[in-house]
């Protein structure tokens, strides 16, 4: 039968039902279930969170300066984003204030994490959506020489080069022993790269497999190590020290220098490797305009990248911020994270109970009740489930709504924001990007734009990289060592009883965490992540989520080997351990298993 | 599926020098520790064995560990996966998904029956009947027991799959187990931390290759090369500490100086791992190293040990020493062995044979 949604799109699930779980290349567990019409065009589209770690209950009376190691560990992928919207959490609940040395190192991590996380998103987990391993083998390599050559200075590039990493490609491949690339979707009708370009990129995967590496030591000298670096409520916990006694025990001038060229070499690799390739792929698939899903009419930013220390207003941002609704792009609402009538999060979809599950309830009220039961349409065979119902409870996220909009965010909900915003930053380089495929604006609203967002803002995160490494050398230049606050750092200092919230943009979207303190304990903590808004299950008016809605209308060569189907979900780049989750306030949680 | 080849036939025709091939095993050997005769033990054992299958399992878990594997520098992780084993399951890195990814684990079981590494990063809840983690529609912990029982060994990467980690401390609302509870029957080595070093992992994995065994386990099941000695045995501040300079808050002059981080909760006097030497990313550094004490991610139950800044105990204003090896080795529940004294033991040890080795377990 056929309905439309409350935001507009009509779903269908007539015809044959398609399963794809597991839903490989992400971050966690993602069931997706979808019906295609006879043409093979996908007309209904069901996204499933498959697990569930209750770390906020877990953090429920705990010391509030350790929740940044809890939340860290709610994602190893996007290390460092939880931590830090954490320690601001905690900062904003009990007012401390933070050194200007610290806001720079802290922007430096974050920024580290961007590009790190976006350039291995590209290779490693989206790239062979687009990219034909076996096509590769055919390659020339005197061609994909002069082909690396004619996009950019990217040293590696010889002839010979290529050539050796064709025959170490197919010596793998006739090995029989496939490994990652066993069973994937090689001469699918929908990879449409000569097989040059295949090479070019395979060997750039194999490039940036190596280089990644390198970006994350700036984690950790100033965290300890990478993944999971360390943080601190107050300042961060590396001191500096540029020439008193004892300084090799600190942050010093050698330890800085190793930053900078870390830098410096990102910068090359996204400057001279991702955004070539990106633009040479996306080239050849600029007819392929499906997955704008919610992109055109709703998506949301908090922003992130404060320029000056404790100032989180927009204007201090340099990530955009704000909602676009109803696709009314000229029109940018502000954001609130404590007003209760904006963020709010549904359950009628979710394997949860609410008291009247018609309501959405703000993070600061937030009630999880656990509660794992299978529509009556579901069907269950040897403790498999071969189908999930829809209609009824079908996923661990929770479904999120800013003012009752499900909402798209990530790197191109900020771009269109930046856009729209006309932010020079964010309009200029997606406006020459546009201009070199020969595209029209419109074209953003894909699964392309997404993925080449993704890689502009990389680029511009390096590009902060270095301004916020000159601003840190600059003030200690000016005298200023200070890393840490320690004022309020006794529990003794703080209220008896405080609430607050703390935000940043996570490489996969908007991020923020609300906490409740009483008597120096944490009572309640409650995370909405990126993931969630994405990848949100329907709400009790019906409407559906980013991936749902991004999926659909999208044809499918052969349902059977569901290649668009990941371009597109990959698109988003999933994280699903971070998007589940779980609190209850009166402490005892409540698990009621049904399977009707 | 085509006839296996060896390491070695593989890396020379990939235009591996047989030099280069050499010169990888010689690296290899001084990272693993082997000493004289190491480089050559492992050019023989790469020459002759194919590439070995592994499945490597999520239940569970933040990626943390995959993440951490792909930044190992020695050996580089492209050379891991494309030429020392053969990764045929990894939800985070396979082109698969769905049904064809399925398809491998049923295919494994059955091509390399007793034949294949089951590597598991994360862990399986047993809390609303496994549902809380299910992957391709059922509950991980079915999937585990299944692909355990076929294979020759079984590698728990990390806190999660060798402790049960975060989603395991209290009250563990998903019931959270760590996998040698549910796996039983099968040689199982234990490679903890929230995450592993990436080198340590790596390393776990050439030395199983190299030398077709498990490296020397303590009680626990943890690689005694790695695991045997305490961050504070190592650490570049222990000076600090013996002399009573502790940093009294983050960011004094204390902290500026670099010393001791006890007193700011660390960790270091009751875990075991090898970040003080080995070092992470690299060498670039480890959490003391950077300011901030160690949270003992690699011990059993860290999580709930009480806050992280607190200090392992009060200390009197003598005998710090003993008192924060007693007092710390107590609180991580390691038996008395491990914690004498260190003054008295450190010289007793240096005097002993090496043969003599009462490790702490």
């Amino acid at each position: 039968m056929s309905v439309t949604t409350p935001n507009g799109f009509t779903l269908n699930d007539a015809g044959r039902r398609v399963v794809v779980d597991p839903v490989t290349r992400i971050e966690g567990h993602l069931r997706i279930e979808l019906n295609v019409d006879e043409a093979n065009v996908i007309r209904n589209a069901v996204s499933t969170g498959t697990m569930w770690r209750g770390i906020e209950l877990i953090l429920k009376g705990r010391d509030p300066r350790d929740a940044w190691a809890f939340t860290q560990r709610i994602c190893g992928v996007c290390t460092g984003t939880h931590a830090l919207t954490s320690v601001r959490a905690i900062e904003n609940t009990l007012g401390i204030q933070i050194p200007e040395n610290a806001n720079s190192i802290r922007n430096i991590m974050q920024l580290c994490l961007q590009v790190h996380d976006h350039l291995v998103h590209f290779y490693h987990l989206h790239a062979l959506d687009w990219v034909d391993v076996v096509s590769a083998l055919s390659a020339d390599p005197k061609a994909t020489s002069a082909l690396a050559q004619s996009l950019s200075p990217w040293p590696l590039s010889s002839p010979g080069y290529f050539s050796d990493i064709k025959a170490k490609l197919t010596r793998f491949v006739e090995s029989g022993q496939l490994g990652p690339f066993k069973n994937g979707y090689w001469g699918h009708p929908a990879y449409r790269l000569p097989p040059e370009a295949n090479l070019m990129a395979v060997a750039h995967y194999l490039e940036a497999l190596d280089f990644q590496k390198e970006i994350v030591k700036i984690h950790a000298v100033f965290g300890g190590k990478n993944p999971h670096p360390n943080w601190l409520v107050g300042g961060v916990p590396c001191a500096i020290n540029l020439d008193g006694a004892g300084a090799v025990g600190a942050v010093n001038i050698e330890r800085l220098n190793l930053v900078s060229s870390i830098i410096d070499r990102a910068t090359t690799f996204v400057e001279q490797v991702y955004l070539p390739d990106l633009i040479a792929i996306a080239g050849f698939y600029k007819d392929w305009q499906y997955g704008g899903g919610l992109s055109s009419t709703s998506v949301l930013a908090y922003g992130d990248i404060p320029d000056r220390a404790n100032d989180y207003s927009p204007s201090n941002l340099l990530m955009p911020s704000g909602a676009i609704i109803n696709g009314e792009l000229t029109r940018i609402h502000p954001v609130d994270l404590t007003d209760p009538e904006q963020i709010q999060e549904f359950v009628s979809h979710s394997w949860y109970r609410y008291g009247d599950e018609a309501k959405g309830l703000h993070p600061w009220d937030g009630v999880t009740e656990s509660h794992f039961e299978l529509g009556p349409r579901s069907k269950v065979e040897n403790r498999r489930i071969e189908t999930l119902d829809e209609s009824a409870k079908y996923s661990y996220l929770k479904a999120p709504r800013w003012r009752g909009h499900a909402m798209e965010v990530g790197p191109l909900a900020r771009y269109i924001l930046g856009y729209a915003q006309g932010n020079p930053e964010f309009k200029e380089p997606t406006e020459a990007l546009l201009r070199q495929l020969d595209l029209p604006v419109g074209a953003l609203f894909s699964t392309l734009g997404r993925t080449a967002a993704r890689g502009l803002e990389c680029q511009w995160a390096a590009g902060k990289l270095r301004y916020f490494f000159d601003k840190l050398m600059a003030n200690l230049k000016a005298g200023d060592l200070n890393t840490a606050n320690t004022t309020k750092w006794a529990p003794a200092t703080w209220p008896a009883s405080a609430k607050g919230v703390g935000f940043t943009e996570a490489p996969r979207g908007a991020l923020a965490h609300w906490v409740q303190i009483e008597a120096g304990k944490i009572a309640n903590y409650q995370c909405v992540v990126p993931t969630t808004w994405n990848g949100s299950p329907r709400d009790p008016a019906g409407a559906i989520g980013a991936f749902e809605a991004a999926l659909l209308d999208t044809p499918l060569a052969d349902p059977q080997q569901p290649l668009e189907v990941l371009r597109t979900l990959h698109s988003f780049d999933p994280c699903l351990a971070c998007s589940t989750h779980i609190l209850t306030p009166e402490g005892g949680e409540a698990i009621s298993v049904t399977v009707r | 599926m085509g006839e296996t080849e060896t390491f070695y036939e593989v890396i020379r025709r990939q235009g591996i020098s047989r030099r280069g091939f050499l010169k990888f095993c010689g690296v290899t050997a001084a990272g693993l520790g082997l000493g004289a005769g190491g480089a050559a033990r492992i050019a023989q054992a790469l020459e002759t064995k194919p590439r070995v299958p592994v499945i490597w399992l999520h239940g569970l878990e933040c990626t943390c560990c995959s993440e951490s594997f792909i930044r190992s520098a020695h050996p580089l992780v492209s050379d891991v996966v494309l030429s020392m084993l053969s990764l045929d399951y990894d939800d985070t890195l396979m082109a698969a998904a769905g049904h064809q990814a399925e398809a491998i684990l049923a295919e494994t079981r059955e091509t390399y029956r007793g034949r294949y590494i089951l590597a598991v990063e994360g862990n399986a809840p047993l809390a609303n009947d496994g549902f809380f983690c299910m992957p391709g529609g059922r509950p991980f912990v079915d999937t585990l027991k299944e692909m355990a029982a076929d294979s020759a060994a079984v590698i728990a990467w990390g806190s999660c799959a060798s402790w049960g980690c975060v989603q395991a401390a209290k009250p563990n609302p998903t019931g959270a187990v760590p996998i040698d509870q549910v796996i039983t029957g099968k040689p199982l080595i234990k490679v903890p931390g929230c995450p592993p070093i990436a080198e340590v992992m790596t390393g776990v994995i050439s030395y199983l290759l190299t030398f077709d065994r498990f490296p020397e386990l303590d009680l626990q099941g943890r690689p005694k090369m790695f695991y045997s000695q305490r961050i504070h045995d190592k650490c570049y501040r222990r000076g600090h500490f013996d002399a009573g300079q502790f940093v009294e808050a983050f960011d004094d002059d204390a902290a500026r100086r670099g010393h001791c981080l006890y007193k700011m909760g660390c960790k270091g006097p009751t875990t075991y791992n090898a970040c003080s030497t080995t070092g992470w990313n690299e060498g670039t550094s480890f959490p003391i190293q950077s300011g901030h004490g160690c949270l003992g991610c690699s011990e059993d139950g860290f999580w709930d040990k009480g806050p992280f800044y607190e200090r392992l105990s009060t200390i009197n204003q003598f005998g710090i020493e003993a008192n924060a090896d007693i007092v710390g080795g107590t609180a991580a529940g390691v038996v008395a062995a491990g914690v004498a004294a260190h003054a008295g033991v450190t010289v007793a040890r240096r005097l002993m044979s090496k043969n003599e080795n009462k490790d702490k377990e």
